[in-house]
């Protein structure tokens, strides 16, 4: 492989590895706190999986790197600007229907994301998304039919998830830009390409908010940077929380 | 986890305990006790008498309630685990806590109560759960010393009750303690990671013993002399084994356990007894027990707070799971008619 796609395969890795870290990361905080003890279960179960993909993608990222960076030093020792989550997963949970919304959203296109990605010609990616695409597949129905529910619930769930919707919408274009190295992964059948996911993504969407009553928020202002490094304030505590104990014993093993 | 025998105090209305008034033994009685003593599983469509019934009741429900609460301690360091593997072992072990919950209740269930009364009573503070709960986890190495200790108090506990006469409860406990033995094996593996680490690390696991130590061995209930039900429960064989033989088994296994980690156990009096062949300890701390038991420990009100926001707040979600399953079941009728 040559060094440029190298280094966008590596970056590709980081920014999916940082994105179910970071999501994983907030679904965990649901831990002992959800409506129902199912929910407790199920989220912690999505968090668990997501936590998981962090691993294998950033294991990987490390390995293509070649720097000696394991999925450790990667999640701890990277600071804000560092970090290539989509501002989506970042969002804090608010109440069940703002982690719902983001949810959703994030996993209609994870789906379709590694569905793709299973069949790309770089076989570590593709062994990790084809182990990843069995558990976001259960991810969106889960998280589909409690939009579903909540949407086509009560006046007041229905206003809520509105609301979320209203709100979350706007983080969503980060999902399907393209730059130029990924336009080498793509053009290299890497990774595939994100015009085809939002088309796909926009289907699903559409279909899950139907069912749901709810409208679908128009196309404004996205809200961009997460793929570069420019992060929300959110972010910051986040890692100050997840970091804290290998940045307080830097020497230690756990 | 697991609730400790908190079968101490005496129920009104339950003439069981040694000494007390005998009851009219009817036939049913009799039936019921020899099928008991030939080891037959009671099921729920059976015959029971209404003290066996109250007493499974409260005992399952107390254990269903401490593995929900036993989420928060463990949860409070999720977002903090230092690494990856150690955060997806604790978010599956959490997890493993919520299930065991689930099959809690629905064992209770058998006996005719709803899941809905007994979270009732949970919240209401009507209904106990672990005291070991209500103890926080200000440390990483909390996490480490909760699967060794607790968990392993837990197991020592819940083993024999895998043979309980009710058959519900005795066919969940197998399915538990399968996965708490597991749990168990990580917090001890933990531990050692700690305690082979740098010093500052291996004070964190000191520390952690000597906090949990004392409440690991609370789990077990009172003495045995202080323990009303006990005669009772073993004659229903609710219970296999009093509160002090597993309390001595569990300091019996522990105790090498902490010497290979090379850690200290906090009680100056504690020393192998070669005529027994078993560990002497010291005396235990009972007037913490039971203020822990009355609601002054230092996370009672956290835990149940947190338990009380976590409904109130859901409060919406699970009512529009309800309308809409109700407007589902609505069109479907339309449709079919």
């Amino acid at each position: 492989m040559d060094p440029e796609t190298r280094q966008a395969l590596f970056g590709y890795a980081l920014r999916l590895g940082d994105t179910s870290l970071v999501l994983g990361h907030r679904l965990s905080e649901w831990c002992g706190h959800a409506p129902e003890l199912e929910e407790d279960i199920a989220l912690t179960n999505v968090a668990l999986d997501l936590v998981g993909h962090a691993r294998l993608l950033l294991a990987y990222a490390g390995e293509v790197e070649g720097e000696g960076r394991d999925e450790d030093r990667l999640a701890y020792r990277r600071d804000v600007l560092d970090y290539r989550n989509h501002l989506l997963a970042e969002q804090p949970n608010r109440d069940f229907g703002h982690t719902i919304v983001r949810q959703f959203l994030h996993d209609a296109w994870a789906v379709e994301l590694y569905d793709r990605l299973a069949g790309s010609t770089d076989a570590g990616l593709a062994g990790i998304a084809a182990k990843a695409v069995k558990e976001v597949r259960y991810h969106v129905r889960h998280s589909g039919d409690w939009l579903i529910r909540l949407g086509d619930g009560t006046d007041v769930s229905h206003t809520r998830m509105r609301d979320a919707l209203e709100r979350l919408w706007p983080c969503t274009g980060e999902m399907f830009e393209r730059d130029s190295a990924e336009d080498r992964l793509v053009a290299a059948g890497i990774a595939p390409d994100p015009a085809e996911l939002r088309a796909a993504w926009n289907a699903r969407v559409a279909a899950v908010l139907a069912e749901a009553t709810l409208e679908r928020p128009a196309d404004g202002w996205m809200q961009k940077g997460g793929r570069r490094g420019e992060h929300s304030e959110h972010l910051g505590y986040l890692l100050a929380e997840m970091q804290f104990l290998p940045r307080a014993y830097p020497d230690a093993v756990w | 986890m697991y609730t400790q025998g908190l079968d101490g105090k005496a129920e009104r209305g339950v003439q069981s305990s040694p000494g007390a008034s005998p009851r009219l033994v009817s036939a049913e009685d009799l039936h019921f006790q020899e099928r008991i003593d030939a080891e037959e599983k009671i099921e729920p469509r059976d015959w029971m008498p209404d003290g066996y019934r109250r007493t499974l009741v409260r005992q399952i429900s107390q254990h269903a309630h401490s593995e929900i609460v036993g989420m928060l301690p463990e949860g409070n360091w999720i977002t903090r685990a230092p690494s990856l593997r150690r955060k997806v072992a604790l978010l599956a072990k959490v997890q493993d806590e919520g299930g065991h919950g689930l099959y809690l209740y629905s064992a209770a269930e058998t006996l005719g109560v709803s899941r809905d009364e007994l979270v009732g009573q949970l919240l209401s503070g009507k209904a106990k759960y672990s005291s070991i709960f209500n103890y926080p986890t200000p440390s990483w190495a909390d996490i480490g010393a909760i699967g060794w200790l607790v968990d392993g108090a837990a197991i020592m506990n819940q083993v024999p009750l895998c043979r309980c006469s009710y058959g519900p409860y005795a066919r969940a406990m197998v399915r538990v303690c399968r996965e708490e033995s597991f749990h168990q094996r990580q917090g001890y593996e933990l531990m050692l990671a700690l305690a082979t680490g740098t010093a500052e690390q291996k004070r964190m696991a000191q520390a952690a013993l000597d906090r949990w130590w004392w409440p690991s061995l609370m789990m077990f209930g009172p003495s045995d002399d202080q323990s009303a039900h006990s005669a009772q429960n073993m004659a229903w064989k609710i219970k296999r084994f009093s509160n002090d033989e597993l309390r001595q088994r569990f300091v019996d296994a522990t105790v090498p356990q902490a010497e290979f980690l090379g850690l200290t156990i906090p009680d100056p009096e504690l020393r192998f007894d070669d005529q027994t062949g078993h560990y002497a300890f010291g005396a235990i701390d009972w007037t913490e027990f039971n203020e822990i038991l009355k609601g002054n420990g230092p996370c009672n009100r956290e835990r149940i707070e947190a338990r009380r926001k976590a409904w109130d707040d859901g409060a919406w979600v699970r009512e529009a799971a309800a309308a809409h399953a109700a407007k589902r079941s609505r069109r479907a009728l339309k449709k079919a008619g």
